[in-house]
């Protein structure tokens, strides 16, 4: 009996000592600066700026390999922020800004397959299995993932249409 | 004893004699009334009524929504016919929700209550009253009033004061009502008094209604209630110029005017409320005024809201040129109409049809930084340094020179020599800090909503996780038994 257990607690032991002198020898910095970044970010993970997560989108443009421009659902706003942040000039015409989107259901199309709802980063998908399902538009970011795994192509961005309540003044031109 | 004189300010032509001069008069029904169900700020009103349903004059067709909102009434008798969109008269031109009513020409009532006694009853129940009237301040804000009257009764203020200012040029509307509806206006100043239980009421008139101010001061004889000449200065009519001008109290920037113990009506609203205690009557008509050149006959009408303003200029005027501009309010701060075909609405104190030399278009140019427009500012603001840090894109910037003090008033933008649409940019400054701030707020929420999922999705993996662990322990430990069972030795 003793004969299996020390060996094994032994490796266990050691494994576990040499796995935390590792963590703290080979420990990556990550720069303040990332970490400042990613916190400007929406966190939702989304992927459409090519990078697999916000914190790794925010240590590459800490790094200058990342334009501040780089997050679409972030918009303009965002950008901002950044480039206010690594104290940059903000390259606008950079911005594919087309305005706020909401995804919508196209209900006539929906199955219900959940799959949807299981990819939203902000939970803004509401459905059950073969229930047809809703965004919501106040927690909606337009990050498009829902549209990827659609099976039908029944999920579409479409842009915000401005009513009397959110409209406002556009920019006169000079 | 040192009174602050009043800052800035303009002094514009009036115009006001082109349709001062005869008495209001009543439109008659038109074919189809289009009640918007914006006639006010905040939340738009929802519809009581359906398709094909006969309603009363008076009767409730659209219930308000929301703390600050205001319901609609049928301004006749009639039936539904539509519920679609319509244009609105918004500078956007974009849709709204309105209710189409073909009038039956009874002009039945509904049933209607007036409120006996009304200096009897408990404060609340006028402000109440006025709330269910749909009654909105009549001089263009359409804050709805009852919110207003409410408010102040809660925080408790010391004087009500009665706009009769009427400084944009062409609006003769107040005028003619101070003029011929004189004890209403009083009236409903008494009521009003009560409801807010003010302890003293000023009502401020501009010099250059002389009739209104003499009609209005031997109407308010022995009430009690103080009627005052203000000199004439645009924008007087602005709460905070007026009540500085009335009390010589400057209220502070952001602040409520109910937080330095004032309220501020309209005169027209106090008739309103007046009409609407007295003889149980909601808010279904208003007076506008039918000015600007371009206008065959100018002058002032009480028209049903919801008529539109392509009817009441075909019956009352016609057009002696084609118009330059068409203007819903006055010409400093009113809308541009893109079209006749909207309806009037609680907030449309006239409709102006303007010719080219009024309005005298020019090209902008550039700013000359003469600073005319920081003597125009009445509230004492640096329009030339905003407008140049708005123009570069820095809105920020524009912020922190008080933006967000601007009324609005159109004062620098007249005075400027070069012509610069200088209220515009600061209309479209502060609608881009509002969209800013949405935005932060919507980040500020997904951070927190991707937060929460990532929690749970982390949670539901180790609960799985905890579960598959259990069965297999169960497994095993079954697995041990039925062997021990089998080598019992």
């Amino acid at each position: 009996m003793l004969v299996s257990i020390l060996p094994l607690a032994g490796l266990g032991g050691l494994l576990g000592l040499l796995l935390g002198v590792a963590s703290r020898v080979l420990h990556v910095e990550r720069s303040n600066v990332a970490v400042e970044i990613e916190e400007l970010l929406p966190g939702t993970q989304c992927g459409q700026c090519g990078n697999p997560s916000c914190g790794a989108a925010a240590e590459a443009c800490a790094v200058g390999e990342l334009p501040p421009t780089f997050c679409p659902p972030g918009g303009r706003a965002v950008a901002e922020a950044i480039a206010n942040k690594l104290g940059v000039a903000l390259d606008a015409s950079a911005l594919c800004d087309e305005g706020p989107k909401l995804a919508e259901i196209n209900e006539d199309l929906c199955i219900g397959c959940t799959r949807c709802y299981k990819v939203c980063p902000t939970d803004a998908i509401a459905g059950a299995a073969k229930q047809l399902h809703v965004v919501f538009a106040d927690a909606c970011t337009a990050c498009g993932k829902c549209e990827d795994v659609c099976p039908t192509e029944c999920i579409q961005l479409v842009p915000v249409t401005p009513t009397l309540q959110t409209w406002a003044w556009s920019e006169p031109t000079l | 004893m040192f009174k602050q004189a009043l800052r800035g300010g303009v002094h514009p032509s009036g115009f006001k004699e082109l349709s001062n001069q005869e008495a209001i008069k009543r439109f008659p029904l038109p074919d189809t009334l289009y009640l918007s169900l914006q006639q006010h700020l905040g939340a738009p009103a929802t519809p009581l009524v359906k398709v094909g349903d006969r309603v009363r004059k008076g009767q409730l067709v659209a219930a308000s929504q929301g703390m600050i909102s205001a319901p609609v009434h049928a301004p006749t008798s009639g039936r539904v016919t539509a519920l679609a969109e319509h244009t609105a008269p918004h500078p956007s031109g974009l849709p709204v929700l309105v209710i189409s009513l073909e009038p039956d020409g009874l002009d039945e009532w509904d049933d209607i209550e007036p409120v006996s006694d009304p200096f009897a009853r408990d404060p609340q129940e006028i402000c109440t009253r006025v709330g269910a009237a749909g009654i909105v301040g009549l001089g263009g804000a359409t804050f709805p009033a009852a919110v207003k009257l409410g408010s102040s009764l809660e925080t408790g203020v010391e004087t009500l004061i009665l706009n009769g200012g009427e400084c944009e040029p062409y609006l003769t509307c107040d005028d003619r009502l101070m003029r011929e509806k004189a004890d209403e206006i009083i009236r409903g100043a008494c009521l009003m008094q009560h409801a807010v239980q003010a302890k003293e009421v000023i009502i401020g008139i501009e010099d250059n209604k002389p009739e209104a101010l003499e009609k209005m001061q031997a109407a308010a004889a022995g009430s009690g209630i103080q009627v005052k000449s203000v000199p004439s200065r645009y924008p007087m009519g602005s709460e905070k110029q007026l009540v500085q001008q009335l009390t010589g109290i400057e209220l502070p920037a952001r602040s409520r005017a109910a937080a330095s113990g004032l309220v501020m009506h309209n005169v027209a609203t106090a008739r309103a409320v007046a009409q609407t205690i007295d003889q149980g009557r909601p808010l279904i008509s208003r007076i506008v005024t039918l000015s600007g050149q371009a206008l065959t006959h100018q002058g002032n009408w009480e028209v049903p809201l919801g008529t539109l303003a392509s009817q009441l200029i075909n019956y009352a005027s016609g057009f002696d040129c084609k118009p330059a501009r068409l203007i819903m309010g006055g010409p400093m701060m009113g809308i541009q109409l893109p079209n006749l075909h909207v309806p009037i609405i609680k907030g449309s104190s006239g409709i102006l049809a303007l010719t080219e030399e009024e309005i005298n278009p020019t090209q902008p140019s550039p700013c000359v930084r003469c600073a005319r427009c920081v003597q125009a500012c009445p509230m004492g603001l640096l329009p030339l340094e905003m407008a140049a840090n708005i123009r570069k894109g820095d809105v920020e910037a524009a912020q922190e020179l008080g933006l967000s003090d601007c009324v609005g008033c159109g004062a620098c933008s007249y005075t400027c020599p070069a012509s610069l649409p200088l209220v515009h940019l600061f209309n479209y400054a502060k609608g881009e800090l509002a969209n800013r701030e949405k935005e932060a707020r919507k980040m500020k929420k997904t951070q927190v909503l991707a937060q929460r999922r990532e929690e749970r999705v982390a949670r539901q993996a180790r609960e799985r996780e905890e579960l598959l662990a259990a069965r297999r322990a169960a497994a095993a430990k079954k697995a041990a038994e039925e062997a021990a069972e089998d080598n019992p030795s």
